[in-house]
């Protein structure tokens, strides 16, 4: 039937789209990780790779947007289906936006932070790799999407507090004689715990919508 | 004609049903967008009449034995005053039903004639009053366990669930109508039923009696409501009062259409009295009424926070108003149409133990009419002319599809030519550096060619000067004709715009470098700032010394002081230093 051959296309289209968020922050911390332990070369492979996955990201969004729309598909969820896919898409658009900024401004990042700057930008992304499967259980069982979100809120806050304590270290504690240099490094670790803040964006969305499809 | 113009009250009342009660069947569906409304009314109007036509007569026959209105006049009044009834309750913002007002005018009948009242039958239907939407609630909550458990362990996907609500919405509307069509033609027609023809057509299939015949006119008037007036009532029932999530709909709409079917069905009533069980009174139940008690029966099961005891009051008091101000209204009209109009309201009543009941197929006096032939040619041209309409529709279709295709194809083609005059502009750019490029060197090289000449001209002529000097024999002419020689060398030697040539292209390599120098170290001279230029280089005391034109030992001095300048340790580098910088 076709109103099933659509639905299943578009199944595997949200499917295939979350895959992508998911790889696209395990790219952004192994980005991160090499621009700190000055693998350039992996670094910039990362960087396309990252590129790349938000460009599919674009397209099967749209591919998504335009089945549910001329298909007529959930006519009363699909606004806030179609958020959602936005508000995960704006976080790898993000990474790939903060990526970008470490090969462009090239900061200059004392060897003292780098462990900080690394353990930031995995809290950051466990809390994208934590969202996805709550986005998978809305779908497929809005009641396990609360057990699953509470992850995200857990390394938000844990993000935060990384973030709070990395940008201490920067002007209060380590000797970097620059201001630019300080701010240059707080711009850094503010665009990192960004990420986080998205997932849990996506998050607060998730929480209503479960109660929203809830029988 | 006559009889026509007498039911039209009826035919009224159908309208009137056919535009509120088709929202309670595709309210959500169509409030939604899950289904079209065309789509819908086609469904509602096929099995609305198609559920009168063969199961309407369960529940008309309870409404007789009410009160049989056994003149056509009477039934005209009754069915108006039922109707107007609900109309004025409706404009009130009154909570009321079309089964319950008309039960109220077959009571202000009997009243009006003096028939007596079967209260036996009056129980049993003022009990499905209350008992409908209990039993629509407890559907529901049944229903509504069921699905909620089904879908908990099936884990199936909300897309693919949307497209199975939408077919189950489908079915479960089709069934609805049919249960409508089967339990509410009795409010429509019921009071007409003793006035039936008696005709039979044969449509060899099937037959359709009198009383069918006027079923499949309530039922089309049923589906005439709906296609004028109820798309208005679908779309606000469907995004206020049951905007229901799409799974919880479709629980309400298949527990009103089971409700509905039960009690409307003589086979179910027949099957329960068989295994020993009192049958289900067959009267006609408000749609509206049990769609309340199902949303009811799911609000109990969610935990009660959704019931609104405003609505469920309103029904109660609705219980009693309807009959009452129906009951009242008949019995007014009555009065005028028997002595204003002098219309006849009933007849002499038959003596009830000679009356023997007649299957309306075998009564005597029946008219039969053969209907295979017509119906086959009505088939057929129904057939043929679904057949035009859907090749018109697909021609249409074909052509909006070319229409979008050549539509997208234009809009690729521009973004395509935009695409390629971007192309062209970049190309012409790149042309236009590129010419520049060659300007530049061709304005280079011709410097150098004028250079070479130059130098070539100059050694000429010290080559022609030393000939000369050669076969000079006065010594102290020579010396000082070498003297004068040494000196235009000497000049020849500093290099002066070569040397600022230089500068001029050091300075633009090293620009931030020169930034950040003057940023940091405001106090050094021009000449040490290009002293620095070149040890960041990391050229040599001797080669700087040429560049600077001075001795080497004063560019040692000269790198001593500018290391001072800058606040250089010993052990520090300074070309480290100038670089880090």
């Amino acid at each position: 039937m076709i109103a099933f051959k659509q639905a299943n296309k578009s199944i595997q289209l949200i499917d295939s789209f979350l895959d992508t968020i998911d790889q696209g922050a395990i790219i952004f911390k192994e980005g991160v990780k090499n621009y700190l332990y000055g693998n350039r070369e992996q670094f910039v492979d990362n960087l396309k790779t990252l590129s790349s996955l938000e460009t599919d990201a674009d397209i099967k969004r749209r591919k998504i947007e335009n089945i549910m729309y001329t298909q007529s598909l959930m006519p009363q969820l699909r606004g806030d289906i179609m958020r959602l896919l936005e508000d995960m898409d704006a976080i790898i658009d993000q990474a790939k936006k903060s990526l970008f900024q470490f090969d462009v401004e090239v900061p200059k990042i004392p060897a003292e932070l780098n462990q900080d700057l690394i353990k930031l930008s995995e809290l950051s992304a466990s809390a994208i790799e934590s969202v996805v499967p709550a986005a998978r259980a809305y779908f497929r069982s809005p009641e396990e999407v609360k057990e699953k979100i509470h992850r995200v809120y857990l390394y938000e806050k844990e993000a935060d507090k990384q973030a709070d304590s990395i940008k201490r270290r920067v002007f209060q504690e380590l000797p970097i004689p620059k201001l630019s240099e300080k701010f240059h490094l707080r711009y850094f670790t503010l665009h990192i715990e960004l990420l986080s803040d998205a997932a849990e964006r996506v998050a607060d969305l998730l929480s209503i919508m479960a109660i929203k499809r809830s029988m | 004609m006559l009889f026509l113009v007498l039911i039209s009250s009826g035919l009224l009342l159908g309208w009137s049903l056919g535009t509120n009660d088709a929202a309670n069947i595709f309210g959500t569906a169509v409030g939604s967008r899950m289904i079209s409304f065309i789509r819908a009314a086609w469904i509602a109007s096929i099995f609305v009449i198609i559920g009168a036509v063969f199961q309407g007569r369960g529940a008309s026959e309870t409404l007789t034995s009410l009160g049989e209105v056994d003149a056509l006049g009477g039934a005209f009044t009754v069915a108006l005053a039922a109707g107007v009834t609900v109309f004025l309750m409706t404009r009130s913002s009154l909570p009321v039903s079309t089964s319950q007002a008309v039960v109220g005018a077959i009571l202000g009948w009997t009243a009006f004639t003096g028939k007596g009242t079967d209260y036996s039958v009056l129980t049993k239907i003022v009990s499905t009053w209350v008992s409908g939407p209990i039993l629509g609630a407890i559907f529901a909550a049944l229903l509504y366990i069921l699905l909620r458990n089904f879908l908990r362990r099936t884990r199936i996907h909300a897309i693919k669930l949307d497209s199975m609500i939408r077919i189950g919405l489908i079915v479960a509307g089709a069934f609805g109508a049919y249960s409508l069509g089967a339990n509410n033609i009795a409010n429509v027609m019921g009071v007409f039923v003793p006035s039936a023809p008696d005709i039979l057509l044969n449509f060899g299939l099937f037959a359709l009696d009198g009383v069918q015949l006027l079923f499949l006119l309530g039922g089309i008037a049923i589906a005439v409501g709906i296609f004028t007036y109820s798309r208005k009532v679908m779309e606000t029932v469907g995004r206020g009062v049951l905007a229901l999530t799409p799974e919880a709909a479709l629980v309400v709409v298949l527990a009103q259409a089971l409700v509905l079917f039960l009690f409307s069905s003589i086979a179910f009533s027949n099957f329960l009295m068989s295994i020993g069980l009192p049958p289900l009174p067959l009267v006609p139940v408000s749609s509206t009424q049990v769609v309340i008690g199902a949303v009811l029966g799911i609000g109990l099961i969610k935990g009660g926070r959704e019931i609104k005891l405003k609505t469920l009051s309103g029904v109660a008091i609705g219980w009693v108003t309807t009959p009452v101000a129906a009951g009242v209204m008949a019995y007014f009209s009555l009065f005028f149409v028997q002595n204003v109009f002098g219309l006849s309201v009933t007849y002499a009543l038959p003596d009830p133990e000679t009356e023997e009941f007649v299957a309306p197929a075998i009564r005597e006096g029946l008219r039969q009419v053969n209907m295979i032939l017509p119906g086959l040619l009505i088939a057929t041209m129904l057939i043929i002319a679904l057949l035009i309409f859907l090749f018109f529709r697909q021609q249409k279709l074909r052509l909006k599809v070319e229409n979008e295709l050549l539509m997208q194809q234009n809009r690729l083609f521009s973004s395509q030519k935009a695409l390629n005059d971007l192309e062209v502009n970049t190309i012409q750019m790149e042309n236009t550096m590129l010419s520049n490029k060659l300007e530049m060197k061709r304005q280079e090289y011709n410097q150098i060619l004028m250079n070479i000449n130059e130098q070539r001209n100059f050694l000429e002529s010290i080559t022609d000067e030393l000939d000369q000097l050669i076969g000079l024999k006065d010594i102290e002419q020579r010396d000082k004709k070498l003297r004068e020689l040494l000196v235009v060398l000497k000049q020849k030697m500093s290099f002066t715009k070569e040397i600022d040539d230089f500068y001029g292209k050091i300075e633009d390599l090293h620009q931030d470098f020169m930034f950040k120098l003057t940023d940091k170290h405001p106090d050094l001279s021009e000449k040490e700032k290009k002293l620095a230029t070149l040890l960041r280089m990391n050229l040599s005391s001797k080669e700087i010394a040429t560049l600077m034109n001075i001795t080497p030992k004063s560019a040692e001095i000269a790198r001593y002081r500018l290391r001072k300048k800058l606040g250089l340790k010993d052990r520090e580098n300074i070309h480290e230093f100038l670089l880090q910088l």
